[in-house]
């Protein structure tokens, strides 16, 4: 079935999509979203029942492997010691994430100039500072503006409380002399835009039945809506079909009822992160693009960056916050910039953790062998749940051609779309870096008075950031898309959210995800006139 | 005939006795064993997505007991149960968390942590603010961000 054309056809209503759609809704161009979920129901979520962290190992797993919801499609992960983790529907991963909210900094940007090593991106920060600051206004940004060792931000509500976890980390952290600083999160502690503030429910990953944390379903979503974007749910995208003039003409969709549906488009814009938009590139094969649609550079896919995750996480004998807080709280950017001394180049920021619900705490002791079998049990129980302290060191991940995505050629989803398939090594820097990490966690807890020490390196099921898969660059031998996020190969298709990374940073990349969708949908807005020249 | 995502009485009967082998009761802190009656009609109430590899466990450790786990002496049902936890991979690992994460959503053992009988939702915890003069000292460094 063939529908009326629309002027922007946007794949994917998570981080990206919601606000890419929100930024082009002023043009008033007939704006289209399809997404392969649908809206959320908070009432339905985790914090809602006494089974709360049951919840976690089956419906509500951030393992779309697991969870297994018709929205979800499989993937091949097999491969690589990292697993993917995500969330489909309206919102995306912006349902299903921590919150954490750092951004990248400056010299990120530019790493090939600073540490010899990746590449630069073609844009820099200050080009993105007015979207991360607009963005940060419509997610609802809580946080305290001053960090020494972080860019400058404003965000609108004050930070979360330290609670009971934050002193003992800040204590030792000033022992060792090292940076802390409260953690710009997108949960609101305030009332804010019709949002109610945290009341603390914990565990905010599987997503906030208060609305206190920022998903764009309800944040930029409304907005959009309000301002006449469509959103059709339940339509899953198997492939963008072109023209005789190697443009995009629209895209072969199955609506919820499974009907193949043909939607045209004048523009596409993918927000598919970095798994499923190279999954759709390659997807989108025809005589003119045999390799998938924007790929003469043969780079759709490669480069995959997860940010390795080293976490390192002791017992002290004070109460923790436990699952009576949002997870997170503090970060620390005090080995974040290259020092070769350290045998690594780049860095890593350190995200604090306030403890665990006592399921997660039994199940994850029991299976580190500290939380034995028989009459022992209730006596050791009792002195780590409640207790618990976690430093993770996210490590920046530099681009490697062989990490990539591919299509698994057996995998499907329930539609029948050729599933992808991730290859992943850890590179050698990566290890140091992570080694380093662990090191530094230990001093750490160690200042705490933390005992029972254990480690995830990695953590096995950290695979959230989905990098680089369809970078950014003025080369297009180089790259996949242009520095303002359009293809280099196909004149109306726009690529927006992580796949556009050059390098990843050390930090949560949601908020420069985000901006970047700003930045781009500004220089469309800009160039309206002349966008397929 | 047992369909193939159900269990059968013998698995039942040794869900019960590995359970009790994880977590006894205790009269000193007034908690029930996991193999209590009402913890464990809730595992096979809601074993759900895991019933089938919950099942693949307890066939492994059957062959490993070669019986009921119960009819064992102690030591040798100690032994199976360490040899199940070492060889039974993933199923096993299932089987562990399941009887874990009924254990500790029962009232009993909740309100013998301390714990309020409650959802997280619509209450909520209450977070104290702590001391916010810990940040003094890095408050107080210079703005070391790197140039680019």
């Amino acid at each position: 079935m063939k529908h009326d054309p629309v002027d922007v056809l946007i794949i994917g209503a998570g981080a990206s999509g919601a606000a890419v759609a929100w930024s082009l809704a002023e043009t008033k161009m007939h704006i289209l979203c399809l997404d392969q979920g649908g809206w959320m129901n908070p009432s339905e979520y985790p914090s809602t029942g006494r089974d709360w962290e049951a919840k976690f190992y089956g419906d509500w797993s951030t393992s779309p492997n697991i969870r297994g919801r018709p929205e979800d499609y499989p993937i091949n992960d097999d491969n690589s010691p990292i697993k993917v983790v995500n969330f489909n529907g309206i919102g995306g991963s912006t349902v299903m994430y921590t919150a954490h909210w750092p951004r990248l900094h400056p010299s990120d940007f530019k790493v090939k100039t600073l540490d010899g090593v990746a590449d630069d991106w073609p844009i820099d920060y200050d080009a993105l500072t007015p979207f991360f600051e607009e963005n940060d206004r419509m997610m609802g940004v809580s946080g305290l503006s001053g960090d020494p060792r972080s860019p400058l931000t404003h965000p609108p509500m004050p930070p979360q409380p330290l609670g009971l976890s934050g002193p003992l980390i800040g204590n030792a952290m000033n022992k060792l002399g090292w940076h802390w600083w409260p953690s710009d999160t997108t949960v609101a502690t305030m009332d804010y835009e019709g949002r109610a503030r945290c009341i603390n429910l914990g565990h905010c990953t599987p997503a906030c039945a208060q609305g206190a944390k920022a998903s764009t379903d309800i944040t930029y979503w409304p907005h959009a809506i309000r301002a006449g974007v469509e959103v059709k749910t339940h339509c899953r995208v198997r492939e963008i079909l072109t023209n005789e003039d190697g443009m995009a003409s629209g895209v072969v969709y199955y609506d919820k009822d499974g009907v193949e549906q043909f939607q045209p488009a004048e523009v596409v814009i993918i927000a598919c992160n970095g798994v499923g938009t190279p999954r759709l590139l390659l997807n989108s094969v025809s005589g003119r693009f045999p390799n998938g649609l924007a790929n003469s550079s043969g780079l759709v896919g490669k480069n995959l960056m997860f940010h390795p995750y080293a976490q390192i996480y002791g017992f002290v004998k004070e109460p923790t916050d436990s699952n009576r807080a949002p997870p997170t709280c503090l970060w620390s950017k005090e080995f974040y910039d290259t020092d070769r001394s350290r045998g690594f180049v780049r860095g890593y920021g350190i995200q604090f953790g306030r403890g665990a619900g006592p399921v997660f705490e039994a199940v994850a002791s029991e299976q580190k062998g500290i939380l034995p079998w028989g009459a022992d049990h209730h006596r050791v129980f009792r002195k780590l749940n409640g207790h618990r302290l976690a430093v993770s060191a996210i490590c920046e991940d530099l681009p490697e051609e062989h990490n990539r995505v591919t299509l698994d050629p057996v995998l499907k989803d329930g539609h029948g779309i050729p599933a992808p398939k991730i290859d992943y090594t850890i590179s050698e820097n990566s290890r140091k870096m992570m080694e380093h990490g662990l090191a530094r966690g230990r001093e750490i807890l160690e200042a705490a008075g933390a005992t029972d020490i254990c480690i995830n390196n990695p953590i096995p099921w950290g695979g959230w950031h989905l990098l680089g898969t369809a970078r950014m660059g003025a080369d297009p031998a180089r790259s996949v898309v242009n520095e303002w996020g359009r293809s280099h190969d196909v004149k109306n298709l726009f690529i927006v959210d992580g796949s556009v990374f050059v390098t990843s940073g050390g930090v949560n990349p949601t908020s420069t995800i985000q901006a970047i969708a700003l930045y781009v949908a500004d220089q469309m807005k800009q160039r309206l006139a002349n966008l397929f020249d | 005939m047992t369909a193939a995502n159900e269990l059968t009485s013998a698995h039942r009967n040794d869900l019960r006795t590995v359970a009790a082998m994880i977590i006894p009761a205790s009269d000193g802190y007034k908690v029930p064993g996991a193999d209590d009656p009402a913890i464990q009609a809730d595992m096979l109430a809601t074993l759900g997505r895991d019933t089938a590899m919950v099942r693949q466990a307890l066939d492994h450790l059957a062959r490993l007991a070669g019986q009921p786990l119960a009819d064992l002496d102690a030591a040798r049902r100690d032994a199976v149960a360490r040899e199940f936890r070492a060889s039974g991979g993933e199923a096993a690992a299932v089987l562990v968390r399941v009887v874990l994460q009924c254990y500790y959503r029962d009232d009993r053992v909740l309100r013998s942590l301390g714990l309020e009988l409650r959802a997280p939702f619509p209450k909520g915890y209450t977070l104290e603010q702590g001391d916010w003069s810990l940040l003094d000292p890095v408050k107080a460094r210079p703005s070391t961000l790197r140039r680019a």
